[in-house]
């Protein structure tokens, strides 16, 4: 069985990574899995882990009043779940549940922060891997909101 | 791939509705008898104008099987005066038809390499027809993607045809909606998103695209992050029309006429036109 270290390295996020930066970056890491139907985050909870799945999907959830909640995106194997625990106050916006059986390594939030804090080397580091996920995702809201197949106005 | 009009091509010829199918709650698909003996032949990606007598004439992409000349399907959004009565045209009904007109997608140059077909909301009905193409020749192709996003469950095309293709080990079929309620359990997230999971070679791929403008430039920006080539991203492109065979200058697009040089036109040939307001 793969241990923690080969897991986190082989994952595509930190693929580059430094191995001293690895190393650090495992502390803060371990296994989980979802069985299908299972949340891994409530909207307004503290945002004190992020997720990197391995292998599943993980639908992002937004609660409607008076209707069902509104599914607004679908992340599978190799991304990132859980963006919020980058700024304060450190809380979801949304529900992620696990949509088929999903693995992940679930990092603590919170002692990632500590560590790219006092190493601001490993902050860039991440930051790095973290922007072209946050504009990539910032570009698809834009068409969504842009409702390009709407009806016309 | 261009193929002969009729003799007059500003003549429009009475043809008849046979069948008339509701595809999502605003589009429907009529299939039209040509009557002549040898059948209409058309090439994947070009267009027929339609003409409801009494109402006017609009261009609609052919969106059936071009190994079937005596059948020209059509799938029509009901979005103005002429489309709303073209999609309420009833069996038995007569419609004007001139055409086929323009240039269509490069079904055959693509031999030999990797397709992917990415299409947004009606913009499935223009890429069916190099589809039915493709893989009516599949031995012919590399790997084949088809990446279909729409806004919701509600809106998906072609579903029964779709979940055919999806069942085939010889294509890559993905779909994915832009929101979706959570009994819906396949993707969600806009198409773009797709391109990294589709399987391809960017150096041997050709990508067709067609879909509302702005979903196009993403798509476009996404083959070119994934490494394919201008030349060989194409898209179809829409422009308002009259005459369709390059005389009016209604569907102008910088030097070119969409009518004839296009539709489907390579983005290396318009991508100073394409983001450009004014045009
Ligand atoms: C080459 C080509 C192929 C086409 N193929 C198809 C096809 O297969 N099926 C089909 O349904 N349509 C197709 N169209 C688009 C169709 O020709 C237009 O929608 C047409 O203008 C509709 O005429 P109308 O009188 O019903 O509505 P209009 O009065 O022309 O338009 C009504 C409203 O719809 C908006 N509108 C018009 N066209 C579009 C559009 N394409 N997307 C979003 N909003 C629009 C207008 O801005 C206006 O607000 C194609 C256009 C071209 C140029
Ligand atoms: S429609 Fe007349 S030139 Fe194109």
């Amino acid at each position: 069985m793969k241990g923690i270290e080969q897991i986190v390295r082989e994952h595509p996020f930190f693929q580059g990574l430094d191995e001293a930066f690895c190393d650090l970056v495992c502390t803060c890491a371990r296994n989980v899995r979802f069985d299908s139907g299972e949340y891994l985050l409530h909207e307004g909870g503290l945002a004190d882990t992020l997720y990197l799945i391995r292998h599943g999907r993980v639908a992002l959830e937004i609660a409607v009043p008076g209707r069902s909640a509104v599914r607004f995106q679908t992340l599978g194997d190799d991304e990132l779940v859980g963006i919020s625990w980058l700024v304060p106050p450190y809380r979801w916006a949304y529900d992620a549940r696990a949509i088929e059986l999903t693995r992940a390594i679930v990092m603590d939030a919170g002692c990632l922060r500590n560590k790219c804090e006092s190493d601001h080397d490993l902050g860039y580091e991440v930051i790095k891997r973290l922007m072209p996920i946050l504009v990539g995702r910032l570009q698809a809201t834009r068409m969504q909101i842009l409702d390009v197949y709407g009806a016309p106005g | 791939m261009c193929l002969p009009m009729q003799s007059d091509p500003m003549q429009p010829v009475p043809v008849r509705v046979l069948t008339r199918r509701r595809e999502v709650a605003d589009t429907w698909t009529l299939e039209l008898e040509p009557g002549d003996a040898a059948g209409r032949p058309f090439a994947p990606g070009q267009f027929n104008m339609l003409y409801v007598f009494g109402v006017g004439e609009i261009p609609i992409s052919l969106s059936g099987d071009s190994a079937d000349p005596h059948r020209q399907v059509h799938t029509v959004r009901a979005v103005g005066p002429v489309s709303r009565a073209l999609a309420a045209l009833s069996p038995a009904a007569t419609v004007g038809l001139r055409g086929p007109f323009g240039q269509g997608w490069p079904v055959e140059a693509a031999a030999g390499a990797d397709v992917v077909l990415i299409a947004g909301g009606l913009g499935l009905a223009p890429l069916r027809p190099a589809l039915y193409y493709i893989l009516s020749r599949r031995a012919r192709y590399g790997r084949v993607a088809l990446l279909y996003g729409t806004r919701s469950p509600g809106d998906i095309l072609f579903r029964r045809e779709l979940e055919r293709w999806r069942r085939r080990l010889d294509l890559e079929a993905w779909v994915t909606v832009d929101y979706a309620g959570s009994d819906w359990v396949g993707c969600v997230g806009v198409v773009t998103n797709l391109v990294p999971s589709a399987s391809f070679d960017p150096a041997d791929t050709v990508a067709f695209v067609c879909g509302p403008e702005v979903m196009m430039r993403f798509a476009v920006a996404a083959l070119q992050k994934a490494g394919v080539d201008d030349a060989a991203i194409h898209l179809s492109m829409e422009r308002n029309m009259k005459c369709a065979i390059g005389h009016c200058g209604h569907c102008q697009f910088g030097p070119l006429f969409v009518c004839k040089d296009g539709p489907v036109l390579s983005f290396e040939r318009i991508r100073g036109l394409l983001s450009r307001k004014e045009i």
